[in-house]
């Protein structure tokens, strides 16, 4: 089991916006969390990354209790996220943004830097091809130079998830990865994460709003509605639960 | 093999470039046809570029606020003035003692207060430099208000060398994975912990190397100046270093050495009309900051790319 999540709860004064959540993720998976706006799944992201401390519950990482560390401590572990509103270091060259995210793999030290020892241009180059090979991947490499700011919405996508492998974590969350992306992009995308669980053989968890992704993509889904998970299940058993149409629908519909 | 890699054709043009500056500066000294004032400003600017690309680390490379560096000055002014004047010792300790206090002091300031942010920050290190200032002017041993007098052992060499040494070291630092790192907390922090950097950690490494060089400005300084004074280095010292920083670009190194160098030409230029030395540069900054508030190069450097860049790549 890579994460376990057991009874997790988080509450902001009297909101509960996450309560008693219970997620397993075997290694290898690739994992939906679904629900409707509001419902808490960013919370779940934010909890698990240690952006919040959970009131309740734990949460388990290779088996290792993960609440309560920081993000960057959390990353460190293996688990490594993009944003729902995307967050690059805008101003930074896209090689840059990829090296940042190599940084706790860097094998020199300040000191090393200052005094420009072999130890720095080895690691350095070192970065520069891992990072080059990276954007390659991601079709990328041509635009290596420019100012992350200036590439187009859905590269600026694409840098982000490569950035966040960069950290070469063994869970990646995807906070929606469609979000803002048309019909042609979103199957593109839907592509491009199946294809980065077998080359680089992780698990995924990723959050989505667009019902077409989650159900075309993911194994196993998790349906989240005012912090309580209410289904659980394949594509085809969560189309026809009728909670999760209530939910996204409303009663009527039924 | 490593030496080859230190001596590309741009590092080589730089200190050749640098060498030459010093032989002729120098040998204007020697001559005697460099009169005083020149010299004395020409120190001074070696003095201030230290002061003013170390506090870029701080301010403009990774992004928190400071406006206490006469603070840090004070300390390595104090200390280093202290082991040469009152216990005899060489200059060179003197020097180093102050800055390493200066450097201890910044790291065990920074903890605490660079969990604060943006206005925070800035009056809690204000605070922090008016502290150090008032300490040493309350301290008998020091001569209090009125300070104290010592022998001028800093000579031309001594300032320009430490000067370059400094810039080579900052240099060195923010272009490397570490630098990265202080640059990532300035574009983005809640990204750069989600991408496993310890803000914290890169914060206060900035900080402490920033008071490190403040403290070895303030041993040159206290050094040249044959007397110190708690009323130099009060927190209109700090404003002039931090409007060398923006008016040159926060965030360019080579925008502080010019900076630096051109805040202090001003001054010089104006030394005859003190009345009038304010009411300009301030005209000045304003004008620049409705032109452009990025100052003069932005994040950009200065570069000397078209001599051909072979072995090291600009990572700014």
């Amino acid at each position: 089991m890579l994460l376990e999540i057991e009874n997790l709860s988080k509450s902001f004064g009297g909101l509960k916006a996450v309560s008693n959540l219970n997620i397993e993720i075997r290694e290898g998976e690739l994992i939906g969390l679904i629900g409707p706006n509001g419902a808490g799944k960013t919370t779940v992201f934010n909890l698990l990354t240690g952006v919040y401390d959970p009131t309740e519950g734990k949460m388990l990482f290779q088996g290792k209790d993960v609440s309560g560390l920081k993000p960057y401590q959390v990353t460190h572990r293996g688990m490594a996220r993009t944003f729902q509103n995307i967050r690059l270091f805008g101003d930074l060259s896209v090689i840059d943004n990829v090296k940042i995210a190599f940084h706790q793999h860097a094998k020199y030290s300040t000191l090393s830097a200052i005094l420009r020892m072999p130890g720095y241009f080895s690691g350095e180059e070192e970065m520069e091809q891992k990072a080059l090979e990276l954007l390659e991947v991601f079709h990328l490499q041509g635009k290596a130079r420019e100012i992350a700011k200036n590439l187009p919405y859905g590269e600026q996508r694409r840098l982000e998830i490569a950035r966040a492998l960069a950290a070469k974590p063994k869970l990646l969350l995807l906070d929606e990865p469609a979000a803002g992306m048309n019909p042609q992009e979103t199957h593109e995308l839907m592509e491009l994460i199946r294809w980065i669980r077998e080359h680089f053989q992780i698990t995924i968890l990723l959050i989505e709003h667009d019902m077409s992704l989650v159900m075309g993509v993911c194994e196993r889904i998790y349906v989240l509605d005012y912090g309580i998970v209410i289904a659980h299940g394949n594509p085809a058993e969560i189309k026809s639960n009728p909670k999760v149409i209530e939910a996204y629908l409303g009663e009527e519909a039924i | 093999m490593i030496v080859s890699k230190w001596l590309n054709r741009k590092n080589v043009f730089v200190l050749l470039g640098a060498t030459l500056f010093y032989a002729v500066i120098q040998g204007s000294i020697l001559t005697d046809i460099l009169p005083p004032f020149y010299k004395l400003n020409l120190i001074l600017i070696c003095i201030y570029i230290i002061l003013a690309t170390s506090l870029n680390l701080i301010n403009g490379i990774t992004g928190q606020f400071s406006i206490g560096h006469a603070g840090f000055m004070a300390i390595g002014a104090y200390l280093s003035a202290i082991i040469t004047a009152k216990l005899h010792g060489p200059l060179a300790l003197g020097l180093l003692v102050g800055a390493l206090v200066a450097a201890a002091v910044g790291f065990l300031v920074g903890l605490p207060t660079l969990r604060l942010k943006g206005d925070y920050l800035a009056i809690a290190t204000l605070g922090v430099g008016e502290v150090v200032r008032i300490v040493f002017l309350n301290t008998e041993y020091v001569g209090g208000a009125a300070g104290f007098t010592l022998s001028s052992k800093i000579t031309w060499s001594w300032s320009f060398w430490l000067m370059v040494l400094s810039i080579v070291v900052m240099h060195n630092l923010i272009n490397s994975t570490h630098g990265r790192a202080c640059i990532s907390v300035r574009e983005n922090e809640i990204a750069a912990e989600a991408m496993g950097i310890n803000t914290t950690k890169y914060k206060v490494l900035a900080f402490t190397f920033g008071a490190f060089f403040a403290g070895l400005a303030g041993g040159i300084y206290a050094n040249y100046m044959y007397i110190i004074q708690p009323m130099t280095f009060s927190f209109l010292k700090s404003f002039d270093i931090l409007v060398m920083v923006v008016l040159g670009g926060l965030g360019s190194l080579t925008g502080s050495i010019f900076g630096a160098i051109f805040m202090t030409v001003i001054s010089a230029l104006l030394a005859g009309f003190p009345e009038w030395r304010m009411v300009i540069t301030a005209s000045l900054l304003v004008v620049m900051m409705v032109f452009r508030p990025i100052g003069l190069m932005g994040t950009k450097e200065f570069s000397l790319n078209f001599l051909g860049k072979k072995g090291e790549r600009n990572v700014t």
